[in-house]
């Protein structure tokens, strides 16, 4: 009789003669990740993409993707006998007639919620921690891209129940094809397949909810993933760890225990969510009708900013040769998205050329040694927020009993005011950081202990911190601004791209102006030879 | 049908209800005192007889094709509880719609808003007013039922409005609330919300959530259409299409909601909102839970 390990060993051997995986196991299974929680949002997107692909699968087998008219005859009595969808009718049934329907039709869509929001914030950590720098702007790229994907399926995904706000959603989209110059007719035509709604939609955006963009998805995550691992992860400043090692534990057992408990959690989380708290009431919301609207029309959260730049945007309109160019319409969602979108996409690049950095790097920035950076990400949330908030004026007003008026003009005038303001405080939060750190190395810590001096003079002890702490508050560098290179060369020949390297210099002075470099290790010795301050 | 012996008298002295004719009569009411004109034609007052002819034979022909007004306010309503209402109306009303509910610039005139439009505004609170704003709040109701019935009989003496709706007209049991549904989204939801929880309009006024609301109270906003609601008079939306709106309201209100916490009935904002705080929060805070066991 074998023992386990006998049969375990023989059963790999199988394996190992078959596929030869004993060498990519061994080297997989030793790869080491660095530990830290932020390390794990990203995780939590990819673990409710993967509730998505489960709770959506489920959802398919009674869901009919169809326009068809039909009258409902189901359980849900305020609804019978109504002429609806049978896309509309078959959510019904899945929420009403369908054994665990309505628990899985919640769970996909308040995962969906997390998944978004968890890429918003997974994005930020990236941001923040200067992550997305040599060599992985690609993968910042990618997640760019997953990020715009995600808005996009989430608005298909909200618009396959077909009641009334999938069908107002749409009829916005509509509105936005429309505003297009010469093709957009025939655009909106392409896509309803005649006028609006025509009998085409819901079948085909369910191809590219369930289909297309899910492919889609999974070669990018796949593709993301696969950087990360052939790229290595970053890991925070600490002792030992340097741009060409990374420190922490094996993929194996650690990780594959960690992240295999981590989905459970993320899993558990969203199903309780679902079992306690209603999401898409589409019963109250009734089948859609064109002629049909409520108050409180809004989109999901991931597209709240998009919604809030159309409603602060002014009413302007061009009109020329029996023509109208709804600039109301087209700049508020197609242009101000698209920059908001490529100036995330390009950061990387951008930023790659102010500082003229161009080697690798795999050990993380502290925000606040980075001031401009972290301060000019806080202005983009604080952007994000305000047409979030603006999305959402009529709630604010009818809650806070406010006049949606002046609200919207308050975030007309707030849009161009605050994120300027968040960015001077959070810079100027950095550089004070950064101070404290400095005088942390070089004082040390406070300890609250008053000592009389034998001549009188009272003192406070300082206690000089860890040789740990001091190398996290030292590591970094902090850059000089670029000079501006003279407008001639040595042998007196004018230089070419005198434009460009004087908007470089500008850049350049416009990050690194404002510094507090860390402590130098003389400085630090200095203070160690005359004992403590 | 009458006929008129004295021709050459003003019209307006006739009451109203000899004032419906067939097209002859009408040519005869032109033309015979054209005729008599003609014989003093350059009479200075020519054109003020013939502009108060005009007037009086256009006002006496609107009453004769008009319908007769829709409900009889008074009927049935004693002369002591208008006088009470009277003297309500003249302590708690008058400083703001005038001593003879003509209207002054604080109010307007209540002559025809019926007795519906009282019970609802002093019903609901709404009346008396307390403070200006951009809408007059519901607030608690100040006076007894049998006060504001006195009221409302005392409005409605002033001139025909619509009535409050009467106990059949309410029982809206056999009513139809899956359509009830669909009206209600057509002509209420896109400002008091799916869920009757009430929407933002211009400038600081809203439509006000329907929980809580009496069926009586929902009857006569559609009847009389208070502050910024159209009036959805019997003509537009039939008693039939109210009690169902009224059903289907009452059903969504009372019905437990299958999904867990309603988080409010107002659209995806709360659940964003949720999402965020409640879902994504515990996920990090889980995060870094795990982040720590590891050291």
């Amino acid at each position: 009789m074998a023992t386990l390990e006998q049969r375990a060993g023989n059963a790999a051997n199988e394996i190992d003669e078959r596929f030869g995986s004993a060498n990519f196991v061994k080297r997989s299974a030793r790869k080491i990740f660095p530990d830290h929680w932020s390390f794990m949002l990203g995780e939590i997107a990819l673990y409710s993409f993967i509730i998505l692909l489960l709770t959506g699968t489920f959802l398919t087998l009674w869901f009919t993707p169809s326009q068809g008219e039909v009258v409902y005859e189901g359980s849900y009595v305020p609804l019978h006998g109504l002429t609806m969808s049978e896309a509309y009718a078959s959510t019904l049934r899945i929420s009403f007639d369908v054994r665990g329907g309505l628990i899985i039709r919640q769970i996909h869509h308040w995962a969906a919620l997390i998944f978004a929001a968890s890429m918003f914030v997974h994005a930020s950590r990236v941001f923040f921690t200067g992550a997305f720098r040599k060599p992985r702007e690609t993968n910042w790229l990618i997640g760019v891209g997953l990020i715009t994907l995600t808005i996009i399926e989430g608005l298909l995904g909200y618009s396959l129940p077909d009641d009334l706000l999938s069908g107002t959603g749409f009829r916005i989209a509509e509105g936005v094809l429309l505003a297009i110059p010469l093709v957009g007719t025939y655009l909106s035509f392409f896509l309803f397949g005649g006028e609006f709604p025509g009998e085409d939609l819901i079948p085909r955006i369910y191809t590219m909810h369930v289909l297309l963009l899910p492919g889609i998805f999974l070669a990018l995550i796949t593709a993301h993933l696969m950087l990360v691992w052939y790229q290595k992860h970053t890991q925070y400043p600490g002792p030992g760890r340097t741009e060409k090692n990374t420190v922490g534990y094996p993929f194996f057992p650690v990780y594959t225990a960690k992240a295999g408990g981590f989905f459970f959690i993320v899993f558990g989380v969203t199903t309780l969510l679902s079992a306690f708290a209603t999401i898409n009431p589409i019963w109250l919301f009734g089948p859609y009708t064109p002629t049909q609207v409520t108050a409180g029309s809004q989109p999901d959260f991931y597209m709240g900013f998009l919604e809030g730049v159309l409603r602060l945007f002014p009413n302007w309109e061009i009109q020329a040769w029996g023509f109208t160019l709804p600039l109301n319409v087209l700049i508020p969602t197609l242009v101000i998205p698209g920059l908001l979108f490529t100036s995330m996409a390009l950061y990387p690049m951008i930023e790659r050329w102010v500082t003229g950095d161009n080697s690798e790097h795999h050990v993380l920035d502290r925000p606040r040694n980075v001031p401009t950076r972290t301060g000019l990400g806080v202005m983009a949330i604080t952007t994000w927020l305000i047409l979030l908030a603006a999305g959402a004026n009529d709630v604010i007003a009818i809650t806070f009993h406010l006049s949606i008026n002046a609200i919207t003009w308050f975030f007309r005038i707030a849009i161009f005011v605050v994120p300027p303001i968040a960015y001077v405080v959070t810079k100027r939060i950095c550089l004070g950081l950064q101070r404290r750190d400095r005088d942390l190395v070089l004082h040390g810590r406070e300890t609250g202990r008053i000592v009389r001096l034998p001549n009188g003079e009272m003192i406070e002890v300082h206690e000089p911190i860890s040789e740990t702490e001091r190398y996290k508050l030292t590591a970094h560098q902090v850059p000089e601004p670029i000079q501006l290179e003279p407008s001639t060369d040595t042998n007196g020949i004018p230089r070419r791209r005198v434009l460009a390297s004087k908007m470089r210099a500008r850049a350049s002075r416009f990050y690194f102006e404002d510094r507090v470099p860390p402590p130098t290790p003389s400085d630090t010795h200095e203070l160690e030879s005359s004992g403590h301050h | 049908m009458h006929e008129h012996e004295h021709e050459h008298e003003p019209m307006h002295d006739q009451p109203p209800s000899h004032r419906h004719g067939s097209t002859r009569t009408f040519v005869r009411l032109l033309t015979t005192p054209l005729r008599a004109l003609s014989r003093r034609r350059r009479s200075r007052f020519a054109p003020l007889v013939l502009l108060l002819l005009g007037l009086a034979i256009t006002g006496g022909a609107y009453a004769a094709v008009a319908p007769p007004p829709q409900a009889e306010a008074s009927t049935g309503v004693a002369s002591a509880s208008i006088k009470e209402g009277r003297q309500l109306y003249l302590k708690n009303c008058s400083s703001c719609h005038g001593l003879n509910a003509e209207g002054t610039s604080d109010g307007p005139s209540l002559v025809g808003v019926g007795a519906a439009a009282v019970d609802f505004q002093v019903g609901t609170g709404r009346m008396p007013a307390r403070q200006d704003g951009p809408q007059i709040q519901r607030k608690r109701v100040e006076f007894t039922q049998d006060e504001i019935n006195a009221m409302a009989a005392y409005v409605a003496s002033l001139g025909p409005g619509p009535a409050v709706p009467d106990k059949e007209q309410l029982d809206y049991a056999d009513a139809d609330a899956a359509e009830g549904g669909a009206i209600y989204r057509t002509n209420c939801s896109m400002c008091h919300n799916f869920a009757g929880k009430g929407g933002a309009l211009s400038r600081g006024k809203y439509a006000p959530s329907l929980d809580g609301v009496s069926p009586k109270h929902i009857y006569e906003a559609m009847l009389t259409g208070p502050q910024s609601m159209p009036v959805f008079g019997d003509g537009t939306m039939p008693p039939e299409d109210k009690k169902a709106i009224i059903k289907y309201l009452k059903i969504t209100e009372q019905e437990a909601s299958p999904g867990g916490a309603s988080l409010g009935k107002i659209g995806p904002v709360t659940e964003g909102a949720v999402g965020w705080l409640v879902g994504l929060g515990a996920l990090i805070a889980c995060a870094v839970w795990l982040g720590a066991k590891a050291r």
